[in-house]
């Protein structure tokens, strides 16, 4: 009898039907899919909303169709989709629900029910999320920190019912990611297999793992923050409202902290960062040992930098809000809590490079997406240093400078880990192999465009440029070089928009015609690889749970008949 | 194995194999307490906002707008009802660890009930004396802290039924567990209300 837990009797639940084998399955894997296709399809909004920003940053005036109003409304749907529905939702219910049990060796989740709930949450927090393009007015337009007053005030596009949808899928979003979290933390803690030590586990469950803790512990005060805008706007509560003037008369709100919820909302926003990056950061150093053939380096310290950054995102929510005002000991206090942050992420930059250090680095796709990560992170982290002080901080808030550096550091970084991770485990995903051209056509065009777009922003930041407005008009500090920089990046962002259809195509394509995947292509030794069927069936293993004896990571072993051991392999 | 020990396992090392599957508590226990921690969180959160919110207004020198709510009997007789149902349900447990029959756990889930409808009644004896959501941050954080944390017990409700269905003993231990644990969030809140 097969059983959800190493220690457990109670049965696996199994389907029965066509409906319960793919709608609403139990399955991890399933789920996982349904997760990934949920995430990626919104993502396609957001990304095509970035397009519609980008035609009217590089062509002012060109489109009239797309007004101030309107500009405003995509900078806000993207952020906030790109950062929760897209990168959050397909890095832990995507890759959290397909690697966790299988790479731990368990044959599902622990609370597969709630697993499928979760999925089903996500999805209508996304339906309800689209709605607000649908309801008049609009979607919000308040920028994607939706900070009060304005974000429920008259004269932000939005006002009366796009933010009340966006509040309302976020806080159902909240819902979906705890039912989904308290699932992969239980699984990882309870359901390891025989042999599955904590340190026995791969980078990537770490990763995924520290970041399902931190968004337990985060994602409250996003959902308290919702609920408490939402007293404000529906029921005329104060919570954040202060006292103002509308048409000339006294509101009824009164003595309320926009301040209250800056903090609340950066206590989940900063978290939030780490949230994404963490399980990148996981995953790409299992891509880097894999195709380096080589151990990672520093296992121990890789996993205590990934428990130490998730800890110490707790502590430096309010470097998001030196421009708020605050207590100059305040601002102290966080950025040098912010700084300490750079010592264990420099750990981990450290870490992988000297795992590519000699190694038998083979350039295949996942490969090449992995190192340009590890150029795009150390990137994005350096400008971070300027950012994270208050005195440089000040004069670059607000400007393009800002944009440039989190799009680098959690924006593409992420997303090239992601691509990466596609292109890594899709074998396995779906038994068939991808076309390497394709994909290798895809990489650079993506890497070398994303430099395209967002180093010339960094310039423009400096020049003072500010971000979120829809048109620059005459300015003395502006000076024309700015506007051709502003079409390079529109066009180079187009380039790289259309060539995400060289992904899509390849994935598509390769589904029904690729060739055959060998079960472990890459020759990987972490558990997933060794499933007895591609793609994992039903279940995950087979009769019998695998036993461990080994960590994740012997590549390349002195004396070994092959270039890698499986963790299933015993020692001699 | 304490946790150090394993964080500090040095992998790699033929000297760490070891094959044994230490004591794990339940999945259920796991998932509970990293819910308790969610709902910690959470409720710390709402309750760290309400005392920012308190004095804000006076410190930034306008005049005080916090008007503190009273307390009705009502308050303390609904917190006397949940701290029976607690009891109940850990009634309940002793006796399901001894392997007992026993009618507790519907005792419990019925003073359950009755928690609930009192908040009710308070809500509607707060409305009649003019205590409206909206008209003092006070009041709209008592709606706020008493609405989220009715939302809980309400959920402890359907766990309830489910384990009046079922009676197996990691069941009527999680339950339990849970219930005590709103009961701990309700004396947080009610005593910030009390002191404030």
């Amino acid at each position: 009898m097969a059983t959800t837990l190493a220690d457990d009797l109670r049965p696996l639940h199994h389907p029965h039907s066509w409906v319960t084998r793919y709608i609403w399955s139990q399955d991890h894997k399933v789920i996982a899919i349904q997760y990934s296709c949920t995430a990626i399809a919104i993502g396609l909004v957001a990304l095509v909303l970035s397009a519609l920003m980008r035609l009217q940053l590089g062509f002012p005036g060109a489109f009239p169709a797309i007004t101030p109003d309107n500009y405003l409304q995509f900078v806000s749907m993207h952020g906030m989709i790109m950062v929760v529905y897209l990168l959050t939702a397909l890095l832990l219910g995507g890759f959290g629900n397909y690697l966790i049990p299988l790479m731990i060796g368990a044959r599902d989740m622990v609370f597969p029910f709630v697993n499928m709930l979760s999925y089903w949450f996500y999805l209508l927090s996304v339906i309800v999320l689209v709605a607000g393009f649908f309801v008049p007015g609009g979607p919000t337009g308040a920028g994607w920190t939706l900070y009060p007053p304005q974000a429920i005030s008259e004269g932000t596009p939005g006002h009366q019912w796009g933010i009340v949808t966006m509040l309302v899928s976020l806080a159902i979003f909240v819902a979906a990611f705890t039912m989904g979290g308290l699932n992969y933390v239980t699984t990882v803690l309870q359901a390891r297999t025989r042999g599955m030590t904590l340190m026995r586990m791969p980078l990537s469950v770490w990763g995924i793992f520290t970041a399902s803790v931190m968004g337990l512990l985060a994602f409250p005060a996003l959902f308290v923050a919702a609920i408490m805008m939402l007293f404000d706007h529906l029921a005329g509560t104060s919570f954040f409202m202060p006292t103002m003037q509308s048409a000339g008369a006294i509101t009824s709100t009164q003595g309320g902290s926009p301040l209250l919820f800056q903090h609340l909302f950066w206590f989940f926003g900063h978290p939030e960062v780490y949230i994404v990056a963490l399980p990148a950061f996981g995953i790409v150093s299992d891509l880097v040992s894999v195709h380096a053939r080589r151990n990672i380096f520093g296992y121990r310290m890789m996993v205590w930098a990934i428990v130490i950054i998730g800890a110490l995102s707790f502590l430096v929510w309010a470097h998001h809000m030196y421009v708020s005002g605050m207590n100059p000991y305040f601002g102290f206090f966080f950025a040098t809590s912010t700084l300490i942050i750079a010592i264990p992420t420099a750990i981990k930059v450290y870490n992988w490079m000297l795992t590519l250090w000699r190694g038998n680095i083979h350039m295949r796709v996942p490969m090449l997406f992995a190192i340009a990560f590890i150029f795009t992170f150390i990137h994005g982290g350096l400008s971070g240093l300027f950012l994270g002080n208050v005195s440089v901080d000040v004069p670059l808030s607000d400007t393009f400078f800002v944009v440039a550096h989190f799009h680098m550091v959690m924006g593409v970084s992420p997303v090239l880990v992601i691509f990466g991770a596609i292109y890594h485990w899709y074998p396995k995903i779906t038994g068939r192999m991808w076309n390497e051209t394709l994909g290798k056509l895809h990489f650079w065009i993506t890497f070398l465009g994303v430099y395209a777009i967002f180093l010339p922003m960094h310039y423009l930041g400096i020049l003072g440029v500010p971000r979120r407005y829809y048109a620059l008009g005459q300015a003395d500090f502006i000076p024309p070089s700015v506007h051709l920089a502003n079409q390079w990046i529109s066009i180079a962002a187009l380039a790289v928009f259309a060539a995400q259809s060289l992904f899509f195509f390849n994935m598509i394509w390769s589904l029904f015609r690729g060739p055959k995947a060998d079960p472990n292509p890459w020759g990987a030794a972490s558990l997933e690889w060794q499933t007895p069927q591609t793609p994992p069936a039903h279940g995950n293993w087979g009769p019998k749970l695998p036993i461990v004896y080994r960590w994740a990571y012997d590549y390349s072993v002195p004396g070994a008949e092959r270039d890698f051991i499986p963790q299933t392999e015993p020692r001699a | 194995m304490n946790l150090i020990a394993r964080l500090s396992e040095r992998s790699w090392e033929p000297a760490s194999d070891r094959l044994d599957l230490s004591h794990r508590p339940s999945a259920g226990a796991v998932g509970l307490a990293a819910y308790a921690a969610v709902m910690a969180v959470m409720f710390s959160l709402v309750m760290v906002a309400y005392v920012m919110r308190m004095g804000l207004h006076a410190a930034m020198g306008h005049a005080d707008d916090w008007v503190a709510m009273p307390h009705p009997p009502l308050l303390w007789i609904n917190s006397a009802v949940l701290v029976m149902s607690s009891v109940a349900w850990e009634v309940a447990r002793r006796a399901a660890e001894r392997g007992e029959a026993s009618r507790a756990p519907l005792l419990g889930g019925a003073l359950g009930l009755c928690f609930l409808g009192g908040q009710w009644l308070l809500w509607r004896h707060y409305q009649a004396a003019g205590y409206y959501l909206a008209s003092n941050p006070a009041n709209a954080f008592f709606y706020l802290l008493t609405a989220l944390h009715g939302v809980h017990i309400a959920g402890g409700l359907v766990a309830a039924a489910w384990v009046l269905a079922s009676r197996t003993l990691p069941h009527v231990r999680l339950c339990a567990l849970y219930w005590h644990l709103l009961l701990l969030i309700w004396m947080a809140i009610a005593v910030l209300l009390l002191l404030t």
